[in-house]
């Protein structure tokens, strides 16, 4: 049951990449990155790790996503259909390319598959405990403080670079 | 709060690429079919230009081809909102024109019908104010009360928005049975509801925020843009043609001419030309106790009303206070029974004239205010 | 403490008839059997909504329509009847006005559009519970999820007013964006307090722990502070005046929504109002003690007999929490059809110069009561 779902959000999380990387038209682009993380989310829900899926939805799909839309809107980002910059064998028409891929998602369902179903099989930590808000803040505010820190620190740096940018009179 | 320049220079500052935007002719609160044309940076407005036009019905051509009578119901026509303040001022030209003067009962009659319109009108123009800044409720009352006005004028003469009512010489009817008792409680049931509006938005945190202040109308510009009325008003200059050139019976009653004082912010903003109109409904309410009171019983409305129309060569220009402000028109006589040439000077043209002066560097939002405050009439202006 | 879900894949699998091992037809069922319910309830709430809606606006603002029009030449209690004929007429209006996409516009996103924050809308209400036990799933995170998948929304706005290709809509698009963003914050802080307070992020530890002391509204001014701000920040989030700006009808048209029309519209519109009553649920269960009895603390006062807790129990609890909801929908019903409209920049100044610091200095404080008081 749950191999069944996993796959099928495996696939759907793969589908939407492969989508991202080679749709010529930037906003589709952004549009199949949501729905990709929307994918990872579910694979993290099947996981039982509903806070680290939850965090995955609120941060990437539901703030950074709509920043990258608002760049791509905004900018009028044209599609890259009308001018192709890449050589030809780089495109999706190519053969080799195609055949790469497939062997690239062949070799990637095999290795998720496997490691599926190792999960199956029951492991030392209860499921639920993996990914708890508890477990999180733990690791965050223990172990890894200093990276912790360090990466608030950069975000502040960002967020006072931007308001500076962005507004000459405080 | 925040003035202009603070706007411009908080918002004005990272330069992106400029955008024209058409608001209009089909728009919730262009009042009309007024198209605006908008160069916007962002959410910031750098210059509005009026596109006007899409309702021209040739009014003053027409006038050419009708005989002074027929103009009447053009008028009627022309500020729809304020139709018996056209044909009283029209109608007066005429006169002038042939020289009649008109009977005691029938000057009462005619300033009682202008006061109630100026109320009528002022009321769509506060409750539509509302409807720009986002407040709903605010309509609806003034529409409740614009209703009651309207059934006055439906007893009357049995037309609720194009009268026809008042004629060169007189009036199309005489009033009906009990008119003055049923004025005199509308009256009675109005003076309190200003009040009302006052409560739900004049006094309103939120509608403060975003009327005062912005949008300010010097005086200085307001005159030189030739702006009447309460956007004349607003702006603290006491001119009022009902005061300084009476026309009719406008000199034997007393009333006070509402300037704005800048309560809110500075002098001239929206907030100031909104609460001109709304005090301006208390003093016509004033001016119409005092006109109930000496409108006389008996007379005949229709006894000057000439047989035909045919004013000696000649010119005139006569001019009166419409809700919208200075009302004028300039009637060319050739001896023949229809006018030679009829210019009208629409008061609500010379207002919507300003709006690229107060507008620009404004948000959109406030472009919708701003232009709500002007209070216009395409009608009018398009003619 | 089960779920619906899990009662239900109890149940399923419990029946003779079932196969072993048919964990696929079970999950499908469940499926089907979990969706029906949440879009009946959103439908339902739509069209009781919109029919308050009109009443309150008719009652408030002296509209005469929804006074009168009755269904099937119903007569009588006019006050109170009148009008339920528009909701039907408006719901098959909808229904069959032409769906017309604007030939410019991006086809696939103008499609998708309405579904993305329709989804969002529909997901949210899997995490809330409406009564003890009656919660489509019961998460370890319910408030974190809650507020997780109702930011997916906004990209359906972007979408919708991006691709309907016409400026009035991408200036909604916008200004939904700017706004959603930064109101996001100040409900996240304001619901950081409560779980705080609790330790736990499920819905139904909150209403135990309100069960044992007191509803979170009273329960210190900071977290009544918290709930003005999570309450007014639920109304930005659902775009109801005085914080509409992006659908501002006398600015912007109906900003992302303009070139929307008949059955897309209403998915749109349906959104709305069911992102109305989850900020009402959220707000009934977080800080108004969700589905307890307002008299339960009265009666354990004055140590009344068990039996007057009659008005206690699953069921009293659907009707307890239904009254609070409706109460909160009708106050931003007040509140819409009484104010006027902020302006954007007035919306933004709000948000980040009053809320979010009130917010962040509300959990410092709440943190200092409770190490004092609590």
């Amino acid at each position: 049951m749950t191999a069944s779902l996993f796959y099928l959000f495996a696939v759907g999380l793969l589908g939407a990449s492969l989508f991202v990387v080679l749709n010529p038209n930037p906003m589709y682009s952004v549009v199949a990155l949501v729905f990709g993380f929307a994918n990872l989310a579910a694979i993290y829900f099947l996981l039982e790790a509903y806070f680290i899926g939850a965090l995955q939805v609120l941060v990437y799909a539901g703030a950074i996503m709509v920043l990258f839309l608002f760049v791509v809107m905004l900018l009028n980002v044209q599609s890259d259909a009308d001018h192709p910059s890449l050589p030809r064998v780089f495109r999706i028409g190519s053969w080799w390319f195609g055949a790469l891929a497939l062997v690239f998602i062949g070799l990637f369902l095999l290795l998720v598959g496997r490691s599926a179903l190792a999960l199956l099989a029951p492991s030392e930590v209860p499921p639920t405990q993996i990914g708890s808000v508890s477990q999180v803040g733990e690791a965050l505010f223990t172990r890894y403080l200093l990276p912790f820190e360090l990466a608030s620190l950069l975000l502040t740096v960002a967020l006072i670079g931007t308001v500076f940018l962005a507004k000459k009179k405080i | 709060m925040t003035t202009k320049a603070e706007v411009v220079k908080n918002f004005g500052v990272v330069q992106t690429e400029e955008m024209v935007l058409n608001m209009g002719p089909q728009h919730p609160s262009t009042h009309g079919v007024l198209r605006l044309k908008i160069r916007t940076d962002g959410e910031i407005v750098s210059s509005i230009e009026p596109h006007i036009g899409y309702l021209h019905r040739c009014f003053e051509k027409h006038c050419e081809n009708l005989s002074y009578e027929q103009v009447i119901p053009f008028t009627d026509r022309c500020d729809y909102l304020a139709s018996m303040a056209n044909n009283h001022i029209y109608s007066m030209a005429v006169e002038k024109m042939l020289g009649i003067e008109v009977s005691e009962k029938v000057e009462y009659i005619r300033v009682i019908m202008t006061e109630l319109q100026r109320i009528a009108s002022h009321l769509l123009a506060v409750g539509t104010f509302g409807l720009d800044v986002g407040g709903i409720t605010p309509f609806t009352y003034c529409f409740r009360d614009r209703e009651r006005v309207l059934d006055l004028f439906e007893y009357t003469c049995g037309a609720r928005l194009l009268y026809n009512y008042i004629w060169v010489g007189g009036l199309s009817h005489d009033l009906p049975l009990n008119f003055r008792q049923y004025a005199q409680e509308f009256i009675d049931y109005f003076e309190p509801k200003i009040n009302e509006y006052n409560r739900i938005l004049t006094y309103n945190k939120i509608f403060i925020e975003r009327t005062g202040d912005v949008g300010v109308l010097p005086a200085e510009v307001a005159i030189s843009y030739g702006c009447s009325g309460p956007v004349l008003r607003g702006s603290g200059v006491k001119w009022d043609l009902r005061r300084d050139e009476p026309y009719s019976i406008y000199d034997r009653f007393d009333f006070e001419v509402i300037t704005g004082d800048g309560q809110m912010g500075s002098l001239g903003d929206c907030w100031d030309r909104y609460f001109v109109r709304v005090r301006e409904m208390g003093e016509s309410v004033k001016i119409l106790r005092q006109a109930l009171a000496g409108l006389p019983e008996k007379g005949d409305v229709q006894e000057n009303i000439p047989k035909k129309i045919r004013p000696p060569k000649g010119e005139i220009y006569f001019r009166g206070e419409s809700p919208r402000g200075d009302l004028g028109f300039y009637i060319i006589s050739d001896g023949k029974a229809k006018p030679y040439r009829v210019k009208m000077r629409s008061p609500a043209f010379s207002n919507l004239s300003v709006i690229n002066e107060i507008g620009a560097g404004w948000m959109i939002s406030d472009i919708v205010t701003i232009l709500g405050s002007l209070d216009i009439v395409l009608g009018e202006i398009d003619r | 403490m089960t779920s619906f879900t899990d009662s239900l894949i109890e149940l399923l699998g419990g029946l003779a008839w079932v196969p072993e091992n048919a964990a696929g037809i079970i999950f499908v069922t469940v499926s089907v059997l979990v969706a029906l319910p949440v879009f009946l309830f959103m439908t339902l709430n739509a069209m009781v909504a919109v029919y308050m809606e009109r009443k309150v606006s008719a009652f408030m603002q002296d509209r005469l329509g929804p006074m009168e029009v009755g269904i099937f030449g119903f007569k009588g209690g006019k006050r109170f009847w009148g009008g339920i004929g528009q909701t039907v007429a408006d719901a098959v209006k909808l229904l069959g006005k032409e769906d017309t996409i604007p030939g410019e516009a991006d086809r696939a996103l103008f499609i998708i559009g309405p579904f993305i924050l329709f989804g969002a809308a529909f997901a949210t209400f899997i995490g809330i519970p409406i009564g003890y036990g009656l919660v489509i799933s019961d998460f370890n995170i319910g408030i974190f999820f809650v507020i997780a998948i109702s930011s997916i929304g906004v990209i359906g706005v972007i979408l919708a007013g991006w691709a309907s290709n016409n400026k009035w809509s991408l200036y909604g698009a916008m200004r939904s964006a700017a706004q959603m963003i930064s109101y996001e914050l100040p409900v996240g802080m304001s619901l950081l307090l409560v779980v705080m307070v609790v330790g736990s992020l499920q819905f139904h530890d909150i209403v135990m722990w309100q069960e044992q002391h007191r509803w979170f509204l009273f329960h210190s001014p900071f977290t009544a502070l918290a709930f003005l701000i999570f309450f007014a920040s639920g109304v930005a989030e659902v775009n109801r005046t005085p914080f509409d700006i992006p659908e501002a009808e006398s600015e912007l048209v109906a900003g992302y929504m303009t070139e929307y029309s008949g059955f897309r519209w209403s998915i749109f519109f349906l959104s709305e109002y069911a992102n109305m009553a989850i900020i009402a649920l959220m707000s009934a269960i977080i800080f108004l003690g969700g589905w307890l009895s307002p008299l339960g603390g009265l009666f354990r006062t004055f140590n009344l007999e068990q039996s007057w807790y009659f008005l206690e129990g699953p069921w009293w609890g659907v009707f307890w929490i239904s009254i609070k909801a409706i109460a909160l929908i009708f106050v931003m019903m007040w509140v819409r059809w009484t104010w006027p409209r902020l302006r954007p920049d007035q919306l933004m100044y709000v948000a980040w110069k009053v809320f979010i610091p009130f917010a962040l200095a509300n959990i410092f404080f709440v943190g200092i009561w409770e190490l004092l008081l609590g």
